[in-house]
């Protein structure tokens, strides 16, 4: 066991929170994405490799080597002073991924700089109302017309449709084959004739997701990621980035280091929440949860540095853990609040301006999404443990 | 950066761990189990000779002075084994105690003889974590015990550590008078407890337990060794229970087919993963960070109890009916784990000690 970072790191760590000190006066502060602030500020991260750092510079990157621990270190520095840290979003977090590994050499230098810099937003169209742990069972079409695919259907939970620009979507194009090699990746504007969104309110009441609906959608042929039939393929590449970014344990034990204190001032009959055994029991258990997560992320992270692929199971069981024991953090600090821990909307009495329900709830929709947690449990027995799949390879071997 | 076992410590598994399959099979388990004669002498000397008992002895006193993440790996063997072994009581506690709280002679006389296999030494040390009715033990001032110590560890022992009511450790020896050892059936068929009941029995102290955190840092190592004893235990049996359920049919289908019980493993290790880092990370805490040593033992502790649990169960519930018989013999293991849940503290009054050391308590 070795878990400093190294004399190196320390420096670089040094460096960050110097020009963390410098420019965090020059930070956005709120304003929406595509705002002058937000774009300045992409551009000077990744001027000093703080964003984009590995992607290459004529794509409008850093251009740095890799270095997983450089990357977590940014993470950490940017998260404990409170300043943003690089555009996030799924063209940044997701596509461009998924161009640098599988697009075009046109395709990558048309569509990764402006995502980079901000000026080109998007939003992926994967879901539809009969598509959804079945993803592959998807039933947008697209039908070539000589030089445009024409696109008919529906995609659902679209996140920022009605913000994005652009589009990265799963259709099916070979209609005859099976239905994991009939799928195509396309890319297409999302002000193009016959492209209807619908807001989709959440139990959070936001309504970050969206429907979209294609009628006779025309799109430049070219305008594919992979070979026809390809499609599945390349989005699952774009799967892995997803379910890697959504259990962040640091966050987790920033979330209850702040239950901590908000249990030393909430009281009923004039007992703080915290001396209260019931909670307190709950409050301990839950951060030994915490604890035993960030150790398994320290337990990956340290894996990959050192080149080993000794941690599959623990990286399989991150999101399912990581978004359960969310949602019962969260609950936890409703249930110190009592009534309080209701209030919601604007009025009196929100504590921390209402974000334990709100997270309880938006926790909630993330053991939902991004594959559930039985698709999860699925993937942990089958992956992780050799189970066989359901319904086939049921009969043992010699039978 | 290293989170994870070094080579040493995989070879150090891999050798406990091959010897026991070979030599503490769950037969030789179950004759242990029913004959209480059986001290399991050979499975000691076994494990002496790989340096198991030595494994936490400084150098100085002919042992190999390794650290608590060493001495956790050989606990998870144990307990994935369920191996009969003197090692919480004799190579953990009395080894902790005598470095911290023993002198020069005490050291160079028992230490060695720890290392080599050739003396065990039972621990009776629950009042430290939890004084119970009818039990206390009091040390006067010309050296002799009085009073009843319940739970325990190897009463079979050759000497025994002693904690008295005020903290304090004492050596006493078994065969000195004054000792008299009634055995407390139980649960866990692959350790021994015992009441020992004290009438004037000459002792030794251990001068250095004056101070009263000798006797906490001795019960935090002690709580991550029997966590890791659960991990070991708890992968043991979700290794049993994929494996039964890939060979099992039922309705023309190996039942690990069907998603109810995949997702029962599954749940498993989902449970199993983050548990085995937070286990390191406690043992490591232990010698490395200081200031984190006690509240991660408390929370290796009481945090492997619930995952032992859980997974004794589910494992168990996976092998159907089988699971439930003394044949097939999985619930060694089951009741492995009932007891480490226990012994050094059960998980409500653990968790209450970590609110204590964060201030919250």
């Amino acid at each position: 066991m070795d878990l400093s970072y190294g004399p190196q790191y320390d420096a670089f760590r040094e460096e960050v929170r110097d020009f963390i000190a410098t420019h965090r006066d020059q930070a956005p502060r709120g304003q929406g994405i595509r705002s002058e602030p937000v774009k300045r500020w992409q551009k000077l991260l990744i001027e000093h490799g703080y964003a984009a750092r590995t992607i290459p510079v004529e794509y409008g990157g850093h251009g740095g080597e890799p270095d997983i621990l450089k990357a977590r270190i940014i993470g950490e520095e940017f998260a404990a002073a409170q300043v943003p840290g690089g555009l996030g979003g799924q063209g940044v977090s997701m596509l461009v991924p998924t161009l640098l590994e599988l697009g075009t050499e046109e395709q990558k230098r048309e569509f990764i700089p402006p995502t980079l810099a901000g000026d080109m937003v998007w939003c992926q169209g994967y879901s539809e109302p009969g598509a959804g742990s079945d993803l592959a069972s998807l039933r947008t079409s697209a039908v070539l017309d000589g030089d445009e695919w024409v696109i008919n259907g529906s995609k659902i939970w679209t996140s920022t449709a009605h913000l994005a620009d652009w589009i990265f979507c799963l259709v099916r194009t070979e209609p005859d084959a099976k239905k994991h090699q009939g799928i195509s990746f396309l890319l297409f504007r999302m002000d193009t004739p016959g492209i209807e969104i619908r807001p989709l309110v959440d139990m959070t009441m936001a309504s970050n997701f969206n429907e979209v609906f294609f009628t006779d959608v025309r799109v430049p042929k070219d305008q594919i990621v992979g070979q026809r039939g390809e499609g599945w393929h390349v989005a699952n590449a774009i799967l892995g980035h997803e379910r890697d970014s959504l259990g962040d344990p640091n966050a987790s034990l920033a979330r209850v280091n702040r239950l901590v204190e908000l249990m030393k001032t909430e009281t009923v009959d004039g007992q703080r929440a915290i001396d209260n055994p019931a909670f307190r029991d709950r409050l301990i258990k839950i951060q030994a949860r915490v604890t035993a997560l960030r150790m398994n992320d320290m337990r990956i992270l340290s894996s990959r540095i050192n080149g080993r692929g000794d941690t599959g199971l623990a990286r399989l069981i991150t999101k399912l853990q990581a978004t359960e024991l969310r949602h019962d953090l969260e609950g936890l600090g409703i249930d110190i609040m009592g009534e309080f821990g209701l209030m919601f909307g604007k009025g009196p009495h929100l504590r921390d301006q209402g974000s334990w329900q709100n997270h309880y709830m938006y926790f909630l929709g993330l053991i939902i999404g991004g594959g559930t947690s039985q698709i999860q449990k699925n993937i942990i027995s089958e992956r992780g443990l050799g189970m066989p799949r359901e319904p086939k390879a049921v009969m043992p071997a010699g039978s | 950066m290293e989170f994870g076992l070094s080579e040493e410590q995989g070879l150090l598994r891999e050798s406990v761990d091959r010897f026991l399959d070979d030599h503490a099979d769950l037969d030789r388990v179950r004759k242990y189990a029913d004959d209480p004669d059986d001290r399991g002498d050979d499975i000691w000397s076994g494990l002496a000779e790989l340096g198991v008992p030595a494994v936490l002895v400084p150098e100085a006193h002919g042992g190999i002075g390794l650290t608590a993440l060493d001495a956790a790996v050989v606990a998870e063997s144990l307990g994935a084994h369920a191996a009969p072994a003197p090692y919480l009581s004799t190579a953990v506690l009395a080894v902790a105690a005598l470095r911290l709280a023993g002198d020069e002679a005490q050291q160079g006389a028992y230490l060695p003889r720890i290392a080599d296999g050739s003396l065990r030494i039972g621990a009776a040390v629950s009042e430290l974590s939890g004084a119970r009715q009818g039990a206390a033990v009091e040390a006067r001032d010309d050296g002799t015990l009085h009073g009843k110590a319940l739970f325990v560890l190897d009463p079979d022992a050759d000497a025994f550590l002693v904690a008295d009511g005020t903290r304090r450790f004492h050596l006493v020896q078994a065969d000195a008078g004054g000792v008299e050892t009634t055995l407390l059936p139980q649960v866990d068929r692959t350790r021994r407890i015992a009441e020992l009941a004290f009438s004037g029995a000459p002792s030794e102290p251990l001068r250095g337990s004056g101070d009263p955190d000798v006797a906490l840092q001795v019960i935090d190592l002690g709580r991550v060794i029997v966590a890791a004893d659960t991990l070991g235990a708890a992968q043991e049996m979700l290794d049993q229970a994929v494996a039964y359920a890939k060979q099992r049919e039922q309705f023309n289908r190996v039942i690990a087919s069907f998603q109810a019980v995949k997702h029962l493993c599954a749940e498993m290790a989902a449970e199993i993963e983050p548990a085995r880092a937070l286990l390191w990370y406690a043992a490591h805490a232990l010698d490395e960070v200081p200031d984190e040593a006690r509240l991660m033992a408390c929370h290796a502790k009481a945090h492997l109890a619930e995952v032992g649990q859980f997974v004794g169960k589910t494992a168990t519930i996976v092998h159907g009916g089988m699971g439930f018989t003394d044949l097939l013999g999985l619930h060694y293991w089951f009741k492995r784990m009932g007891f480490n849940r226990q012994v050094l503290g059960g998980p409500e009054r653990v968790r209450e000690e970590a609110a204590r050391v964060q201030g919250l308590a």
